[in-house]
């Protein structure tokens, strides 16, 4: 039985959303194998991996665009793994919010910021009349560190790329969620505009007592939002636990090599090392891949997975 | 020091807009040398693609080409017309742009992708394409038996790995390389640029990179400039601009890098 991350910090608040051994398989591509999580109220879990190890897929089952092949999903205590009563999944939508990759494509060009937020808050009914829906708007915007009075009335075109992902946040917050789930929300961004889009993440958690899934691939941002880390390689959690503890000690290999292929301007490529990453990086994934059930308790929040026998 | 390779000259190029002209790169200049990892280094915005644009003659309207000159070992590439520019462009001069593994012809073979390069800038048969291809497979890390997929059988890292081996096949002097690997993840970002490095050494092309990533790029290169908004603000050898930057906006911009916790950076050095 897999250890659910995050048990010995929180175990004491009971998760929004549970996942016990979550399985999805496309055809013979096993791209989920035995997940088991939980997001809890202010805290953040980080999803870290590669591209194509699952963690988008585990990002679409919790927000319900996909549902497992097996496992359980429990949402405030009730068993939502099968699609429940019309009433119940409006009310999962409307607790679990996406955020997605890419600022440009999730914005509708024909509309200003004003009617992306100014919808959401009246279709769930958070807002009435046209004063009440100025003000929602202003308040969300204000929320996101934007200028109410400068962006309300702009069309996604006229801002930034991290202006606009602070839109999307807000969007997501029009409809007052308890679950954020943000998919790689700054990998399509400058590097020196994400601690700041990192950072209104960790204050808005913080603030509305949100639970946050942070799914990238890049481990050094993780380290920044999320209390708890779960790496994940071809679909299986490798290693996961308190961020501060996998990353001062990661004990997978898989974590290793994520950690040590982070830029650092300290330690310069050396010419003629590139064969040998190169196996290294191989040889790595290879041992990493086949599935294990063994799972190693390393301290009181730190948990990795035991290499598998090659198939 | 030899003569540099590329020496830009007080660039400058405008947009064209219903306001008028804006300048997105504001009297630039900087030499790159023979065998030298370059890099720029900027915001989105700051004109640092521009210049790359400007240099391989790819701006097109409404950008323009308002002064200055980019000389390569001497000649203007701003007044080549469009025959010679052709015996410049991947012959002396390869690009590899931040979506050039979806630049990939989805509907054609691998290897013909090579030979149609080959073939139409110095005429190689069918022959002396395939055995350069596999060379360049080699040379990349990708096993030659798979010259015969196409595009979409490979992962993205190796998709912009055949890139770079294309680029590389007409044994260019200079290698643009905008944003190369901002699409891909950590591990396989290193990949391909430990390998660059490698390439570089036995080959001894010049490379400009150019990348958001400050780390990175002081990871990569041997000198580095600075952009803002259209003007170059710093320009100095690498441990000079990473641990002594001399302008303000240098200083924010490696403050600004999201980066690993100093008790992890330590472990793993």
């Amino acid at each position: 039985m897999n250890a659910l991350p995050s048990l010995a910090v929180a175990a004491e608040t009971e998760p929004v959303i549970r996942l016990d051994a979550i399985e999805r398989s496309f055809g013979q591509v096993k791209a989920l194998r035995g997940i088991s999580l939980g997001l809890r109220p202010g805290r953040a879990l980080a999803l870290v991996g590669e591209s194509g190890c699952g963690k988008t897929t585990c990002a679409r089952i919790i927000a319900r665009m996909d549902q497992p092949t097996s496992g359980k999903l429990t949402f405030r205590g009730r068993d939502a793994t099968a699609a429940g009563t019309a009433g119940e999944e409006r009310a999962y939508r409307r607790a679990v919010q996406m955020v997605f990759q890419d600022p440009f494509a999730s914005l509708n060009p024909v509309f200003t910021v004003h009617h992306h937020l100014a919808r959401p808050l009246a279709l769930h009914g958070h807002a009435k009349g046209k004063a009440a829906l100025a003000g929602g708007v202003a308040e969300l915007l204000a929320g996101v560190g934007l200028d109410p009075e400068v962006t309300a009335h702009k069309f996604p075109h006229e801002l930034s790329g991290g202006q606009r992902q602070r839109v999307n946040i807000a969007r997501a917050l029009a409809v007052q969620p308890d679950v954020l789930v943000a998919d790689e929300p700054t990998s399509m961004l400058d590097v020196s505009i994400r601690l700041g889009i990192l950072e209104l993440l960790a204050r808005i958690k913080r603030e509305k007592n949100l639970a946050l899934l942070y799914i990238t691939h890049d481990i050094a941002t993780a380290a920044h939002v999320a209390e708890e880390i779960i790496v994940m390689f071809a679909g299986q959690m490798v290693e996961w636990g308190a961020t501060t503890a996998v990353i001062a000690d990661p004990r997978h290999p898989y974590t290793q090599l994520l950690l040590s292929a982070v830029p650092d301007p300290d330690r310069p490529f050396v010419p003629g090392d590139s064969a040998r990453f190169l196996k290294h990086a191989e040889e790595v994934r290879r041992i990493s891949r086949p599935a294990s059930a063994e799972v190693e308790q390393v301290a009181q929040d730190h948990f990795v997975r035991a290499l598998g026998a090659a198939s | 020091m030899n003569k540099p390779l590329l020496q830009v000259r007080d660039l400058c190029v405008d947009y064209l807009t219903d306001k008028g002209a804006f300048r997105a790169v504001k009297n630039v200049s900087f030499d790159i040398g023979r065998g030298e990892l370059f890099g720029l280094a900027g915001e989105s915005g700051c004109g640092k693609s521009t210049i790359a644009y400007a240099i391989t003659r790819l701006a097109k309207a409404p950008a323009w080409v308002a002064g200055g000159e980019i000389l390569l070992d001497g000649q203007d590439l701003l007044r080549l017309n469009e025959a010679s520019l052709q015996k410049v462009r991947w012959r002396r001069i390869g690009m590899v742009f931040q979506s050039a593994m979806n630049s990939l012809n989805p509907l054609m073979r691998v290897e013909a992708q090579f030979h149609d390069v080959l073939h139409r800038h110095n005429g190689a048969s069918r022959e002396r394409s395939r055995a350069r291809a596999e060379a360049m497979f080699r040379l990349v890390g990708i096993p030659g038996s798979r010259l015969g997929d196409y595009p979409h059988q490979f992962s993205g890292g190796m998709r912009q790995r055949i890139v770079i081996a294309i680029c590389l096949a007409l044994e260019p002097e200079l290698i643009i390389m905008d944003e190369p690997t901002t699409a891909l993840d950590v591990v396989v970002q290193r990949e391909i640029l430990e390998q660059v490095i490698d390439l570089q050494r036995n080959l001894g092309f010049s490379v400009l990179f150019i990348t958001h990533d400050l780390h990175l790029m002081a990871q990569l290169c041997h000198r580095i400039g600075v952009m803002l908004k259209g003007e170059l603000v710093e320009v100095g050898d690498v441990r000079q601009v990473s641990r002594a930057p001399l302008h303000e906006y240098t200083r924010k911009l490696w403050g600004a890098i999201p980066q690993l916790p100093a008790r992890a950076r330590e472990a793993l050095a």
